[in-house]
């Protein structure tokens, strides 16, 4: 599910954040010497909070940002709807650029289009769930009659139904959040952003949270930019990934990609603790099938248990378990290639890269 | 500068003299010469206490009481209305005239807490914004609150005359400090994080002000709004010394005549009047929330005639209901 199909929604270009009294000398003397953090650092005394960040998120797609804590990602997100002022670089929403937008504009397309969605939830102390739910309306000037009718939908859509008349202090931890999410889809936005929405709750009420973010998006279909620190609710909810480390987007791609595929030794150390079973497809992993029928002379898959391209290793290790043969992998009909024991346990292993070099060896 | 006698190194400053309080005495001239200017604020001021002053007094005792009472209800619950009714009643009992004298004071303290929140929370709020007017404003508050009265009752009094405008006015400039000061740190207390999401939702500065930062400061407020008004009746008896009346008067003319039973008599009834005000504005401090989370009008003696006047109103529903089944 790459964005190149699709329409693009969220486009960032060359994103710089430096931060300090001097962040426009630093931005000059990067472009002109390329600096690095350290130097840029020590000679302007400012810190580099996002480095040249370009992606693009395309409608409906869910797009991570992985990164530990520091790393920049809560920075970026604000870029996407201008809480932060970008030292270089511009976002574009529906192909209007954020950066060149008065203030007037931008609040609208704020309460409009964006929904917001915080670690900390942020929801205001003084007023009531339905009150903080329909806020974005309420700032927007919509009527009272109307307000009420969106809130009772947003809070029915987070399971909250009959909280209304509450204050957030007597919600617990995972209510607060689901309250926080009703605010953030309750004007029917475009675009969620969500900053480490869950981070901050157990993991049970995490996973919790985590289902119902995943039906309410299967069902509103937006377009969403998720930041988290964990990988796996990274692998579980994106549908595509962007690691970010110390400011610099380091990698982007499908889960599959980035557990399979890491850029550098970093995505690897994040990636290797990953269980590869719901993950890794079998086209990833299999020897093409005329290759092969090449390295071990003429085969008979007749009595083959066969798996589609896109089954997880998880379902190979079930077809596996029944028989001594290889495991046969159709598409439309044709075979295309073949996965062996020896290269399934590899992948299990998250190394399936080394698997045809031995294949080669027999 | 004097410069007849030698200049010494080790002691400088006896042989320079820049003449500052000849040169400040020029304020007194000043403020005689402007006289005329000052008169329309003058007027509003003097009708806004005239005002407030006949209106306490038109009330009488027993009804003003009752309705004091009533507020302290709706303000800060049951138990600090009895303690008001009390109060009130020593208070009266206290001298056959402390009711009229105190209603007096009260006009004073509350016409200065008037102007006070009108000329402080907007000060406040501007220090609670901006870092550099907090800076700047902070001298000029820290000098009004400790700079003795009466250095500045002389250029008052001939600015303005003497009577209950300049007493309003010194009692302004001794306790407008702590409103400002803690309306500023209500705005700068906010939850960063809350004004953010306000920001993330599209809501405008003014927005923002309105709907969060001044909701949240609310408390904070309140605690200043009630230090500027103990501090106005702890002004009471110097701003009698020009020509204030009320129960201020009573104990400076006691103190005149060595008669320490006046005396305690009228500064007993500024106490009274000290712990009347301040339980009644602590109560406004607590908000809603702590209170079962409820609108103001939900309780109290309001709260209590609404839901009489609801049931009142179901009744004659019933009836009417029962009525129509019969026929």
């Amino acid at each position: 599910m790459t964005g190149n199909s699709r329409e693009v929604v969220i486009r960032c270009d060359g994103i710089w954040k430096i931060f300090g009294v001097q962040s426009q000398q630093a931005m000059d003397a990067v472009r002109s010497q390329g600096l690095s953090k350290d130097e840029i650092r020590d000679r302007c005394n400012c810190i580099v909070g996002v480095r040249d960040a370009s992606f693009s998120v395309a409608r409906g797609e869910i797009f991570c940002i992985m990164g530990l804590s520091g790393s920049g990602k809560s920075t970026l997100i604000r870029h996407i709807n201008r809480l932060i002022e970008p030292t270089a670089g511009s976002v574009f929403i529906e192909d209007q650029n954020v950066n060149a937008m008065s203030q007037r504009e931008l609040r609208a397309l704020r309460a409009e289009k964006i929904g917001m969605v915080f670690q900390n939830m942020a929801l205001m102390p003084h007023r009531s769930v339905r009150d903080n739910v329909v806020f974005a309306l309420e700032v927007r000037g919509v009527a009272e009659a109307e307000r009420v009718k969106v809130a009772k939908r947003a809070i029915d859509a987070v399971e909250l139904t009959g909280w209304d008349q509450k204050y957030p202090d007597e919600l617990s931890g995972g209510m607060q959040q689901r309250v926080g999410l009703a605010r953030a889809i309750a004007a029917d936005p475009t675009i969620l952003l969500m900053d480490e929405p869950f981070s901050a709750l157990d993991p049970l009420i995490r996973r919790q949270l985590q289902t119902t973010f995943m039906e309410l998006s299967a069902e509103l279909h937006k377009t969403t930019v998720f930041i988290t620190h964990d990988l796996d609710e990274a692998i579980r909810i994106g549908d595509r990934i962007a690691i970010m480390k110390d400011g610099v987007l380091v990698q982007i791609g499908t889960p599959e990609e980035i557990v399979t595929q890491p850029a550098d030794d970093y995505v690897a150390d994040f990636v290797a603790g990953i269980s590869k079973l719901d993950l890794v497809t079998a086209a990833r992993i299999m020897q093409p099938f005329a290759q092969y029928c090449q390295a071990n002379g003429q085969t008979d898959p007749g009595q083959w248990p066969v798996a589609k391209p896109e089954d997880k290793l998880n379902t190979l290790v079930d077809l596996a378990i029944g028989t001594d043969h290889p495991i046969l992998v159709k598409a439309e009909g044709a075979s295309v290639g073949v996965v062996t024991k020896k290269a399934l346990l590899r992948g299990i292993q998250g190394r399936e890269d080394v698997a045809p070099a031995t294949m080669g060896a027999q | 500068m004097a410069d007849n006698e030698t200049f010494d190194w080790l002691n400088p400053f006896a042989s320079i003299d820049l003449d500052i309080d000849a040169r400040s005495d020029g304020i007194k001239q000043w403020a005689i010469a402007n006289r005329e200017a000052i008169q329309p604020i003058k007027n509003f001021f003097g009708q806004m206490i005239g005002q407030i002053d006949a209106a306490l007094h038109a009330v009488p005792p027993t009804i003003m009481l009752v309705f004091l009472a009533l507020i302290a209800w709706q303000l800060a619950g049951g138990r600090v209305a009895i303690l008001v009714a009390a109060c009130l009643i020593a208070l009266g009992l206290l001298d056959p005239t402390a009711w009229s004298l105190a209603m007096t004071t009260l006009a004073i303290v509350i016409s200065a807490v008037i102007l006070c929140v009108i000329i402080g929370l907007p000060l406040g709020i501007l220090a609670g914004k901006s870092d550099r007017f907090e800076a700047a404003i902070r001298p000029v508050l820290d000098t009004m609150q400790t700079i003795p009265a009466f250095v500045y009752l002389v250029p008052v009094v001939m600015l303005v005359g003497i009577g209950n405008v300049s007493g309003v006015i010194v009692t302004i400039i001794f306790a407008l400090a702590p409103l400002v000061r803690l309306t500023s740190l209500g705005i700068r207390g906010v939850d960063p994080s809350v004004v953010e999401a306000a920001r993330a939702f599209g809501a405008s500065p003014s927005q923002i002000m309105f709907k969060v930062e001044l909701p949240l400061a609310t408390p904070t407020i309140f605690a200043g709004l009630n230090q500027t008004i103990m501090l106005s009746l702890s002004m009471v008896v110097i701003a009698s010394m020009i020509a204030v009346q009320g129960l201020g008067n009573e104990v400076l003319r006691a103190m005149g005549r060595l008669d320490a039973g006046k005396a305690i008599v009228g500064g007993l009834g500024i106490v009274i009047l000290a712990i009347v005000l301040d339980r009644i504005t602590q109560g406004l401090g607590r908000s809603g929330r702590e209170r079962g989370h409820r609108h103001w009008w939900q309780s109290g003696p309001i709260g209590l005639v609404l839901r009489l006047l609801q049931r009142s109103r179901q009744e004659t529903n019933r009836s009417q209901v029962q009525h129509g089944e019969a026929t």
